[in-house]
């Protein structure tokens, strides 16, 4: 005789975390140490949401290693490797350089910030691009040596504050330039060089899939704003990343084998001031004295001339350029 | 089959028979036929890998890194300049526990500039937690080489195999080149199990603290001094394979009731065995062949020591300010024996400057008188000097 089973009751909706319902896959998870705010932790997280699981990260010593590795936790779902401050770009050839020993289309990311990028790692980058191992390299710029506790590199804008360029009767901040490092790189005449901000995360994700379909060495410079080492509140990051864009100190370009591909146009053109005077390391540029104002019209001068190279001066709106369907706004757009 | 063959020649097919999926390395002298000999193998298609010709030592040792990280057998080779800017990166991969090969030409280290034979530079890198194997001639040079994945493989520690710059690498001897089919047998393809792996991502080189870096440093010694059982059983087993010994941690030649014995590493032994052999020593002298220098053999020197009355140590390298190096770690070994043995540490052959044979009689003299110093660099030729530098 068959018995009727009574049917199991129908487990109540369980109430998922916003956490839970996030539809997207994560390579670097919740959890770990980055400072509210941080650029670098939410550019990271962007960048491998985009690449997907199948891959390898390389990663150069530096905040995105102490805060997302503290043993015994990590907050990588995907292989992870950290060796040193200045060869992340080498170790990511190695890795290559197995994976095409066996045959696997596994690729490598290898990533760094903008000291383990633009200066002491930069041998190993330029190796790795002269060889043309299939890596996307991302360096994360927040435009100083931000573990260290905010010292100048070869990024720090010109008249930027960190601890080793402090502003004093002698001295404006940092007394160089920033380093015009994406230049540096499409002189290797790699497939793929582009800038992008973590303002603009929709351009960021098309990046990263785009530098990862091609087969060879692309690179991507992603400006990331970090409230503790440039002095601003942790809520304001992405609008000041936004700000770098719009302003044309930080321009959003992309170049292929050398030769300027895209850019971002701008919509209106911000004055520089609008952005620097949202920033601590900048402070010292709004006393009212003449070296203080020389160095604001040297800033705008300088973003006057990327936006001309460039030509990033956009004709009327598109919704590709700075306030564009990308544009991440709370509260309205900032004026 | 004997073939006349040069040490690097000989090393680079045997590193070749060990199937590297990846070799990277950047050229200095002496190490350079080294690599030649491997890229020419690979533009034959003699040897299928991923040879990466980099741009540094540097890049070398850190692509050899990524690539052993990543499941691939890796090799690279350097010599002195090479292997100090290496130096950051060799105690990375050391730390990472990673089964890479580095062959290191031995040569002294600038200033002045020298590409002569010492070992000064795989003694700058003493500490930085790799197993040092000392060759005394090309057929151990290509044996140990073959070891040397074999151990790797099996401690996941890495391995450097020392041989002398130019004495070793840049001279013809007769070789016996082992068969590929026996090479395959003695060294099954590398299964890593911490490899970089998608399907189960694993986190290396992670931030460790002070509640787990004492472990982790304690976990690294005790792997070395483990490793010593796997050099062992690793040259034991080569030896039934091949009826070639290269002497595991070290090996005593001589009476064994000696009252004098010598110790010396790499091609020097050769000299010394050379010149006992032509200056019969009127008191019983052993000699004892050091060819693991880490993990360093300290019980196996004692027990080698025992019932002598003068230990010299020859080495070619020293620690300006303290002396010998391969000299204090044997006097620290000895310590505490019951009948501690005088031991007489000289520095020998620096920078190429030759060992002639008669050293070795002028050397057992002053032993004999008990003129020496407990340190001195033999042949000095203070006349060379300026009066206030003698």
């Amino acid at each position: 005789m068959n018995k009727i089973e009574p049917a199991a009751p129908e487990a109540p909706p369980q109430e998922l975390s916003p956490r839970d319902r996030q539809p997207r896959w994560r390579g670097l998870e919740a959890g770990h140490r980055a400072c509210q705010g941080c650029g670098e932790a939410l550019a990271a997280r962007l960048v491998l949401e985009a690449a997907g699981p199948d891959i390898v990260v390389t990663n150069a010593t530096g905040c995105l290693e102490v805060f997302t590795t503290p043993w015994p936790q990590s907050a990588w779902r995907v292989p992870w490797l950290h060796s040193l401050f200045e060869n992340s770009a080498a170790i990511a050839s190695g890795v290559e350089a197995a994976m095409k020993a066996k045959g696997q289309r596994t690729k490598v990311i290898a990533m760094g910030g903008d000291g383990g990028t633009f200066d002491i790692g930069f041998q190993a980058l330029s190796g790795m691009l002269e060889r043309m191992h299939n890596v996307l390299y991302v360096c994360y710029d927040n435009e100083a040596y931000m573990n260290t506790g905010i010292q100048r590199s070869g990024s720090t804008p010109h008249a930027a504050m960190t601890t080793t360029s402090p502003p004093g009767k002698e001295r404006m901040g940092k007394r160089h330039m920033k380093k015009d490092l994406l230049s540096i790189i499409a002189a290797h005449h790699i497939p793929y060089a582009a800038s992008t901000s973590v303002s603009f995360p929709a351009d960021l994700r098309r990046k990263v899939r785009r530098a990862l379909d091609i087969e060879g060495p692309t690179f991507l410079l992603v400006h990331s704003p970090c409230p503790l080492g440039w002095g601003h509140d942790a809520s304001r990051s992405i609008e000041i990343g936004r700000l770098a864009v719009e302003c044309g100190l930080f321009p959003v370009v992309e170049l292929e084998r050398g030769e300027l591909g895209g850019v971002m146009p701008i919509r209106e053109p911000r004055p520089v001031a609008d952005y620097l005077k949202l920033q601590n390391r900048f402070r010292h540029l709004f006393a009212d004295d003449h070296r203080a104002r020389e160095e604001r019209e040297h800033l705008q001068a300088l973003a006057d001339h990327n936006i001309d190279k460039y030509h990033l001066r956009g004709d009327g709106a598109d919704p590709l350029d700075t306030a564009g369907i990308d544009t991440v706004r709370r509260g309205g757009p900032l004026r | 089959m004997l073939e006349a063959l040069e040490g690097s020649q000989a090393v680079a097919r045997a590193v070749a028979m060990c199937r590297p999926e990846v070799v990277a390395a950047y050229p200095i002298t002496p190490q350079t036929h080294i690599v030649e000999n491997i890229s020419k193998l690979v533009a034959d298609g003699k040897l299928i890998c991923e040879l990466v010709s980099v741009e540094s030592e540097f890049s070398a040792a850190s692509v050899v890194l990524g690539s052993s990280a990543a499941g691939a057998r890796s090799y690279t080779a350097s010599s002195s300049q090479g292997i100090l800017l290496m130096t950051e990166v060799l105690f990375n991969i050391a730390g990472l526990r990673l089964p890479v090969v580095l062959t290191c030409a031995n040569r002294a280290v600038s200033a002045p500039i020298n590409i002569w034979n010492d070992h000064q530079d795989s003694m700058a890198v003493r500490d930085a937690g790799w197993i040092q194997i000392h060759c005394a001639d090309n057929q151990e040079a290509v044996d140990t080489s073959i070891q040397a994945f074999r151990i790797a493989e099996a401690t996941e520690l890495p391995v450097m195999v020392c041989m002398d710059g130019f004495v070793l690498t840049h001279t013809l001897e007769t070789i016996e080149m082992p068969d590929q089919k026996l090479v395959d047998k003695y060294l099954p393809p590398l299964n890593f199990s911490r490899k970089l792996d998608p399907r189960a991502p694993l986190s290396l080189g992670t931030l460790v603290g002070p509640d787990h870096f004492t472990e982790a440093r304690h976990s690294h010694h005790a792997a070395l001094m483990k490793s010593t059982a796997e050099i062992l059983a690793a040259d034991a087993d080569w030896a039934a394979l091949t009826g070639r010994s290269c002497g595991g941690l070290l090996t005593v030649e001589g009476p064994e009731d000696a009252h004098t014995a010598v110790i010396t590493m790499g091609s020097t032994v050769c000299t010394i065995r050379e010149a006992m052999s032509v200056y019969p020593n009127k008191r019983k002298t052993k000699l004892i062949k050091l060819r693991t220098f880490r993990p360093f053999p300290a019980a196996e020197i004692r027990a080698a020591c025992v019932g002598c009355k003068d230990v010299v140590v020859l080495e070619r390298a020293i620690s300006p300010g303290a002396g010998g190096i391969l000299g204090v770690e044997v006097k620290a070994a000895l310590m505490g024996m019951k009948r501690q043995p005088v031991v007489h540490e000289f520095a020998v052959g620096l920078g190429g400057r030759d060992i002639p044979l008669e050293t070795w009689p002028r050397l057992m003299e002053a032993v004999a008188r008990d003129e020496e110093p407990s340190f001195s660099i033999l042949d000095v030729e203070l006349e060379k000097l300026p009066v206030e530098e003698r």
